[in-house]
C-alpha cells in the first residue's frame, strides 16, 4: 500500500500544486491518462469548494490531502480541513436544461459536486469535532 | 492560464491557454466581461491549448455567453481541446455552446 500526504494553505493559488500531487499519486497507482485526469479534476473541484466555504474570505487555514493506493489498486483520497463544514451531500444536484439554461443552477459548488460524483466511484463526508471535515473520494482501479 | 486577445473588425478573438481553475476563472470572466461592456460582444474564444477547465471556468464562459447575447451579440468556441470538449459534455452543455474546429470559420460565422 502506498500512502502520500500533502498539507498546504487552503488558497486558490495552491490548486495547481494539489493537481500535481494528485496526478503523481494516481499515476503511481497505475491509472491511465484519462483516469488520472478524472481524479485530478474531482479533487480540484472538491478542494475549490473547501477553499471557498471552509475558511471564508480569509481563505487561510490548511488543507490536508491523503492519498492511499490499496493492494487492489483502488485509490482513496481524503481531504481534511478545519473550517466551516461543507457537506457535498447537502447540495442539490443541478438540473441542466439546455433549453432554459439558468446560471443559478450552476451555483458555486453544485456543478463541481456533480462532476465529483460522476467521476469518482464513492464520495463521502463526515465532520469530527476533533479532527475537522473529512471528504473521502474513491476511484476503483479501472478494469 | 494565459489570455491573449486580438480585435478584428467585427469580432474579438480571445485565446486562452493553460489551466482554467478557480484561481484563474475570475480573470477569464473579467476579460470577457470587459469586452462585452465596451460593446465588443461578438467573441470567439479559442481553447485549443487549455489543458483543464473546471466548473468555475465553465461558469465564466456561460456568464459571458449570456451577457453577449443580451447585448445582441454571441460568444462561440473555436478549436476546443479534447479535455474542454469532455468537460462541456460532462456538464451537459454541448448544445449551449456553438463550437467550431477552426478559428477562421468561427470568425466568419458572425
Amino acid at each position: 500500500m502506498d500512502e502520500r500526504t500533502l498539507t498546504l494553505p487552503g488558497r486558490f493559488e495552491n490548486l495547481a500544486k494539489i493537481s500535481d500531487f494528485i496526478t503523481q499519486a494516481a499515476r503511481a497507482a497505475g491509472f491511465d491518462a484519462d483516469a488520472v485526469f478524472h481524479v485530478q479534476m474531482a479533487v480540484d473541484e472538491a478542494c475549490s469548494n473547501v477553499i471557498e466555504h471552509a475558511y471564508g474570505m480569509d481563505r487561510s487555514g490548511d488543507i490536508t490531502l491523503i492519498c492511499r493506493a490499496d493492494d487492489r489498486g483502488d485509490l482513496r483520497i481524503e481531504i481534511v480541513d478545519y473550517g466551516r463544514p461543507f457537506d457535498p451531500n447537502r447540495v442539490p444536484i443541478p438540473r441542466i436544461d439546455p433549453e432554459h439554461f439558468d446560471l443559478d443552477e450552476m451555483k458555486v459548488g453544485g456543478l463541481g459536486i456533480f462532476f465529483m460524483r460522476k467521476l469518482m466511484d464513492e464520495v463521502t463526508f463526515y465532520f469530527d469535532a476533533n479532527t475537522g471535515n473529512h471528504l473521502t473520494m474513491i476511484k476503483r482501479r479501472p478494469q | 492560464m494565459y489570455i491573449s486577445s486580438r480585435e478584428l473588425k467585427r469580432v474579438n478573438v480571445v485565446s486562452v491557454s493553460g489551466r482554467v481553475d478557480s484561481a484563474a476563472a475570475p480573470d477569464l470572466e473579467k476579460s470577457l466581461q470587459s469586452l462585452i461592456e465596451s460593446r465588443r460582444n461578438q467573441i470567439v474564444v479559442e481553447l485549443a491549448d487549455v489543458d483543464y477547465m473546471s466548473s468555475a471556468g465553465l461558469r465564466a464562459l456561460v456568464s459571458a455567453l449570456k451577457a453577449a447575447k443580451k447585448g445582441g451579440g454571441d460568444l462561440v468556441i473555436a478549436r476546443p481541446s479534447s479535455r474542454v470538449r469532455e468537460v462541456i459534455d460532462l456538464a451537459g452543455l454541448t448544445s449551449v455552446f456553438t463550437m467550431h474546429d477552426d478559428t477562421l470559420e468561427a470568425v466568419g460565422s458572425f
